[in-house]
């Protein structure tokens, strides 16, 4: 098979794939904010808490429509974050505890509902269970429709109120200052949050849907310091994970679609932790090396520095000298090097070195600035 | 024993042993890595399970104990990087750790034991059908003896290092200072929770050790201010709710480990709303009295301030306080009637109030005079 091609051709690919990659846009563009917040769990309870809605609302409609559904999960969740507040406005306990009993009870509470539901001599309720991992190839095009619908109304709220959302995750206090109702913002954006979530419920499951809200988020972090950046990345991020575990899932045997996709989403992750420029580890450990390179010639100068002094200026000196002078801790004709690429020192036909005028001048700088310079320096290089 | 009372002891046992160990999951603020650990110790137990190719092994468990202790080691690896937060790299790792498990029991263990239901239902009314028998002599159903003997481990660890425990909770700088080890304490302690949610999750399934783990603790923080006392509520509210747990399901026909956690929930919001000090009525209750107590204080301060000066006649209307103190009429009917029935005032033919003894008495009290 041919999963490229298929995705052109194949209809119930293409909806899955579809389906996938438009929760992935919606939750990863607000996950942002949750991630920015340190809310990051709160999706965690949000999509635990859903599931007493989902079956409540088949229960009391008798339908499976995936919008019935949705709009029961979004019901449950959001009283689950509103429980979420209650506790930690109006008790001691911290976020962290909150957000644990809601989780888990509203969880257990779906779990009695869904084996009542289960004996009920109903064809139709099979399947209800296929919300706790998630199953995309069950997937329809009307439910596509559902979730396009909703996530195209979660994404024009962070446009209406982009704002609002940023003031809201950067400087609250701020905006409370202004008049601003920062309480209402809060639940609003906490609202397009439950809605983001339980468009994914269906494809990604109860259980993991809240890594599609962190996962694509932490990714876009590494790459940038801007909001509007973030959140354009964050989403498209969310769509590769999506549309590529949706296909994953489809292609291969017994591969369920929820914790297909939450790897593939890791995977990004990992890249981004590993490679992103400025705050990637691997851009980090070049850095600190350049960094520490940098140090030693630093040091390597100060002796070429130090020997010019002793002798008349243009006197070369051996690279073994130098070597004896930094107690061969140090490599010095690496040091010597970067020296001469910088024109800080210059080796002479007999393969002595000599310091440069360039190079004087820099070292009675950092002379003269001291131990505050050198860190200066080392700190812009 | 009937099967009835085997689930409820098993019940029992696995949220005591789980609310003993939560307890300073709820002190230490680290109530979710119990959600992290609890989903993850089965990538543990599925790793292990591959290699030894028995369901029974107890090496299972020593690996699933492990795995959670991994779980928080790489969040903390995660933490330590600095480039995610701590809420976001619990969320990243135990997802990611869970998903491979689920992912290699639907494509490779189908046809055994393991499924996902399972993984998230717990199967505690099958507690009594698996047996442990010694020599042929059926000694009761095995996750009690496995369940007891994690409950024991939980009460020696604590009762053996209650007050590492304690110092490193309420104050991790005084106890680094004094050389308590915090760091291995830590670990010991992520090792113990574990291994009780590896324990548990056989009996009740991933989500739900959370609830067993959190919920019992949180009520019982709400109740008491005092340690020992928290730890015996706790227990005590856990074991209520597998109780209160096991006979709705029983009642209604449905999963047992989603009515303890429900049971759990409804203990909770008991607590929260009628707890005696914290409880939410008892706050307002607390603040509606506070409020009635200071006006009537305010009052008496406003009539000792004009008693004697020239403008007495017209300050001491209970008509006037509307003006001056901007009370309502109707505030200030009650208030005028409360203060007159505890005797800090009388209300005189003419209309004006004025002090008693008592009255003058407290005002000046309040003003410190």
């Amino acid at each position: 098979m041919n999963p490229l091609r298929d995705l052109l051709f194949d209809y119930t690919l293409r909806t899955v794939a579809l389906g996938a990659g438009t929760l992935g846009i919606v939750a990863g563009a607000l996950g942002t904010y949750a991630v920015l917040r340190r809310q990051s769990l709160l999706g965690d309870a949000i999509s635990h808490a859903a599931l007493p809605g989902i079956v409540l609302a088949f229960i009391l409609t008798g339908m499976k429509s995936t919008l019935v559904l949705v709009l029961g999960a979004a019901l449950a969740g959001w009283l689950g974050t509103l429980v979420v507040m209650m506790i930690v406005r109006h008790s001691r306990l911290p976020e962290d505890s909150a957000l644990g009993i809601v989780l888990s009870v509203f969880f257990g509470a779906g779990l009695v509902l869904l084996t009542y539901v289960q004996k009920l001599p109903d064809a139709s309720q099979a399947g209800l269970d296929s919300f706790l991992f998630g199953q995309a190839a069950t997937m329809l095009e009307r439910d596509v429709v559902v979730i396009a619908v909703l996530g195209a109304i979660a994404l024009l709220a962070v446009v209406v109120f982009w704002k609002e959302f940023k003031i809201l995750s950067f400087d609250p206090e701020f905006g409370a200052s202004l008049g601003m109702p920062m309480r209402s913002i809060d639940i609003l954006l906490t609202t397009f949050l439950v809605i983001a979530i339980v468009i994914g419920l269906q494809t990604v499951g109860v259980v993991l849907m809240s890594a599609m809200v962190i996962a694509p988020a932490a990714a876009a972090r590494q790459w940038t310091n801007s909001l509007s950046v973030m959140v354009l990345l964050s989403a498209l991020f969310g769509a590769m994970a999506g549309v590529t575990g949706a296909l994953i899932s489809s292609t291969a045997q017994h591969v369920p679609t929820g914790p297909t996709i939450v790897l593939c989403a890791t995977v990004l992750v990992l890249i981004s932790m590993a490679f992103a420029p400025e705050r990637g580890l691997i851009w980090a450990a070049v850095q600190r090396r350049q960094q520490r390179r940098q140090i030693r010639a630093d040091a390597v100068l100060g002796d070429l520095y130090a020997l010019a002094g002793h002798h008349e200026s243009e006197h070369a000196h051996d690279v073994t000298v130098l070597e004896a002078m930094r107690a061969g801790r140090t490599d010095v004709h690496r040091a010597l090097d970067i020296l001469e690429e910088r024109g800080l020192a210059r080796r002479d036909g007999t393969g002595g070195w000599t310091i440069t005028r360039a190079g004087r001048a820099e070292a009675e700088q950092a002379g003269e600035s001291g131990p505050d310079g050198q860190h200066e320096r080392e700190g812009s290089a | 024993m009937s099967i009835e009372l085997e689930i409820q002891l098993v019940a029992v046992v696995v949220s005591v042993a789980c609310s003993l160990a939560g307890v300073f999951l709820v002190l230490r603020r680290m109530a979710l890595m119990s959600d992290a650990i609890s989903h993850t110790v089965l990538l543990g137990i599925v790793l292990v399970f591959f290699i030894t190719r028995d369901i029974a092994s107890p090496f299972l468990v020593l690996g699933a104990a492990a795995m959670g202790v991994a779980t928080v080691g790489l969040v903390e690896a995660l933490v330590r990087t600095r480039l995610v937060r701590e809420d976001a790299s619990i969320g990243l790792v135990f997802p990611a750790l869970f998903s491979i498990a689920v992912i290699l029991i639907t494509r490779y263990a189908g046809s055994v034991h393991l499924d996902t239901d399972a993984v998230l239902l717990g199967e505690i009314a099958f507690a009594p059908f698996r047996r442990l028998e010694v020599g042929g002599v059926d000694l009761g159903p095995r996750s009690l003896w496995v369940m007891g003997g994690v409950l024991l481990l939980n009460i020696t660890f604590i009762a053996l290092l209650y007050k590492e425990l304690k110092l490193s909770t309420f104050d991790p700088g005084l106890a680094a200072a004094l050389g308590f080890a915090p760091g291995l304490l830590h670990y010991a302690f992520m090792t113990l929770v574990s291994i009780t949610a590896v324990g548990a999750f056989d009996a009740v399934g991933s989500i739900l050790v959370v609830a067993l783990m959190i919920t019992p603790p949180a009520t019982a923080y709400l109740l008491s201010d005092s340690l020992p006392r928290v730890l015996i509520l706790s227990a005590v509210i856990a074991a209520l709710a597998a109780l209160v747990g096991f006979w709705t399901a029983w009642l209604v026909d449905a999963s047992i480990a989603g009515c303890m956690a429900s049971a759990a929930g409804v203990l909770f919001l008991l607590a929260f709303l009628l707890a005696p000090e914290r409880g939410v009525i008892a706050v307002a209750r607390r603040r509606s009295r506070q409020r009635w107590e200071f006006a009537r204080l305010m009052l008496a301060i406003h009539l000792l301030h004009h008693e004697g000066a020239p403008d007495a006649a017209n300050e001491s209307r209970e008509t006037h306080l509307g003006e001056h103190l901007r009370w309502e009429p109707k505030f200030a009917r009650r208030v005028v009637s409360e203060a007159a029935d505890e005797d800090l005032l009388v209300r005189l033919q003419d209309g004006r109030l004025e002090l008693t003894e008592t009255g003058r008495d407290s005002a000046r009290k309040a003003m410190l005079v």
